[in-house]
């Protein structure tokens, strides 16, 4: 019994925004279902009261003052573009999608 | 072998070489640059060289010279970097062909410092796309091979640094380290690598991998050279909030005082765990480092064996950690502020392009990890999954916590097996992931490693890693120091030349 269907797969792809091939699809599940399989040990370990990590060396908030800084200028910003309109980002449509 | 050619010096002898007017950066710049001509063709390792503005650098060292100007300690040396550190005005990919053709308008707060301390930029270094990888086979724009045996892999993610070292294009490289990638090539091309402590070098301009994970670091053929980059790069940043405001570790002077060979009371353990279970090393990477630990031992080290029963459990979280920081961190490549756009034709909508986009731009084991990370994050699956890996890697820090009561670092083989050769792992991603078995763990953590050649297995190299707590680079440094001066010819200096 495997841990991750093709279809689940598919429907992670969606998610992530990934257009991905039939072809990919089918190695994916394979490979990833090795791989959860391997992660299915952490399981076994009992962490009842154990605190997580988010981050190797635990640090708070961190503020600066609110005073303003130089940005990048726009046009810097700009040149790296695929798309640009009247100094913007120009995007694909965004309204009227099917959902 | 080693030579009189300006390549095969350390960078430490270049930098006083150019310091007292016996050769200029003009020229060792240049040096390096007819080297890449002469044999990047067949290594591969840069996908981007500045051969005028690393001249132009080096030209302005020597002008600060001639003026008497003091400068800094690695002045006029050039430098590799990796592509996934942002160069402003030079092309950055991170080997990936969604960023293909972006040139970065800023520097990265590494980029700056090595600005500020003059040393000539010779261009970016190939890598795993993303950095997701160990041999550089996953790179878009073509694999990296290893100098010592062009059949076999430079290690990943950071391949190209290591191979460019390895093969004297360059003296000193960077790379970034999230699971092993600066270690692990380190190791199979006979080349020092080092990651810092996790915070001690900023991240700001990493492209990112693993926030939690990522640490940029210095690529050498030796313990000080390595440690001299590091001190270039390392410091509090603002820019960064994981950023440690802390004063940086004297990780040259450690280097200068274990190259004595004095390790009289100098604790090292062992962890038991590692030479257990079925992914164990193989046999001659674990006798070249046995010979190493031996050696340690008669320069007066004390070893220890120490269990960390949690690290048992390091790879399984670290592949449900990374991936998910992964999958959230990728997001931004959208196809609407920078890089490539596929499939906008007018009609189709944003979320169509989108997705067209990471899937034209993306290559297989990206996509994977970003599945993966999808999946790990996902309702039903997070607890599980996610949040169960990170309690595990609060367990994981408690074992180095609690070894580092007993010792002053870790040693251990830094990688399971020799450089492998190409398409040997590719098909099967679980197989990869077990080179970074030793390396992981402290990623996890968040201390420093560092891996030092230390002998042979079936003539390629094999590297030994130091692990030291957390801020205590200073160690890692010293051991690896010591056990580079029981060498009468740097490991390093033995490859076998290329380009005749």
């Amino acid at each position: 019994m495997s841990t991750i269907s093709r279809e689940e797969v598919a429907h992670l792809a969606r998610l992530a925004r990934l257009e991905v091939t039939d072809d990919e699809l089918d190695a994916f599940a394979g490979q990833l279902d090795v791989i959860l399989e391997s992660m299915k040990t952490l399981g076994e370990v009992d962490t009842e009261g154990v605190e997580p990590t988010s981050h190797a060396v635990p640090l708070v908030n961190v503020f600066r003052e609110d005073q303003h800084q130089p940005s990048l200028p726009r046009e810097d910003v700009l040149a790296g573009a695929p798309d640009t309109a009247e100094d913007r980002f120009r995007v694909p449509r965004i309204l009227d999608e099917e959902a | 072998m080693t030579g009189h050619r300006a390549i095969d010096q350390t960078a430490v002898h270049m930098a006083e070489a150019i310091r007292t007017g016996r050769a200029t950066s003009y020229e060792i710049t240049e040096a390096h640059l007819d080297r890449i001509d002469a044999v990047d063709g067949e290594i591969k390792a840069f996908l981007h060289v500045d051969r005028e503005g690393a001249l132009a650098t080096a030209a302005e060292v020597d002008a600060a010279i001639a003026r008497g100007e003091e400068l800094g300690p690695l002045a006029g040396v050039p430098i590799a970097i990796k592509d996934v550190v942002v160069t402003k005005g030079m092309p950055t990919t991170a080997a990936s062909k969604i960023l293909e053709g972006w040139i970065p308008p800023y520097d990265a707060t590494i980029v700056e410092r090595i600005k500020t301390a003059r040393m000539p930029i010779l261009g970016k270094t190939n890598m795993d796309e993303f950095a997701m990888g160990s041999s550089t086979e996953y790179s878009a724009f073509g694999k990296t091979l290893n100098p010592w045996d062009t059949g076999r892999i430079p290690g990943g993610s950071g391949g190209g640094s290591a191979a460019a070292v390895a093969a004297k294009m360059a003296p000193l490289a960077i790379g970034t380290d999230t699971g092993g990638s600066i270690r692990q090539p380190g190791a199979v091309t006979g080349t020092f690598g080092g990651k810092p402590t996790y915070g001690s070098n900023s991240r700001y301009g990493l492209i990112a991998f693993s926030s939690s994970l990522d640490t940029p670091g210095p690529v050498s053929r030796n313990a000080l050279d390595a440690a001299l980059l590091h001190e270039v790069i390392s410091g509090h940043d603002p820019r960064d909030s994981t950023s440690i405001d802390a004063p940086v570790p004297q990780v040259a002077t450690a280097a200068r005082h274990g190259a004595s060979g004095d390790l009289s009371g100098v604790r090292l353990g062992v962890v038991k765990e590692f030479a257990e279970g079925a992914d164990a090393a193989e046999s001659g990477v674990v006798d070249a480092y046995q010979s190493g630990v031996d050696r340690l031992v008669k320069l007066g080290a004390e070893i220890v064996e120490v269990s960390c029963p949690s690290f048992k459990y390091a790879l399984p979280t670290y592949y449900l950690i990374a991936p998910s920081e992964a999958s959230s961190n990728l997001a931004r490549y959208d196809g609407v502020r920078y890089g490539l756009r596929s499939g906008d034709d007018g009609q189709r909508g944003l979320e169509e392009v989108m997705s067209l986009t990471r899937e034209a731009g993306f290559g297989p084991e990206v996509k994977r990890r970003i599945i993966l990370g999808t999946y790990a994050l996902s309702a039903g699956y997070v607890d599980a999954f996610y949040g169960q890996a990170q309690k595990v890697r609060t367990l994981i820090k408690r074992d180095f916590e609690a070894a580092f009561d007993q010792v002053d670092a870790l040693v251990s083989p830094t990688t399971p097996f020799i450089a492998f050769k190409f398409g040997e792992r590719t098909g099967d991603p679980y197989q990869m992931y077990l080179a970074d078995l030793y390396t992981i763990p402290s990623n996890l953590y968040g201390g420093p490693g560092v891996s030092v050649p230390v002998g042979l297995s079936e003539g390629m190299p094999v590297g030994l890693q130091v692990m030291g707590p957390v801020l205590g680079d200073d160690i890692a440094y010293r051991v690896a120091a010591a056990l580079e001066s029981t060498q009468e010819t740097p490991l390093a200096d033995t490859a076998p030349e290329i380009g005749k």
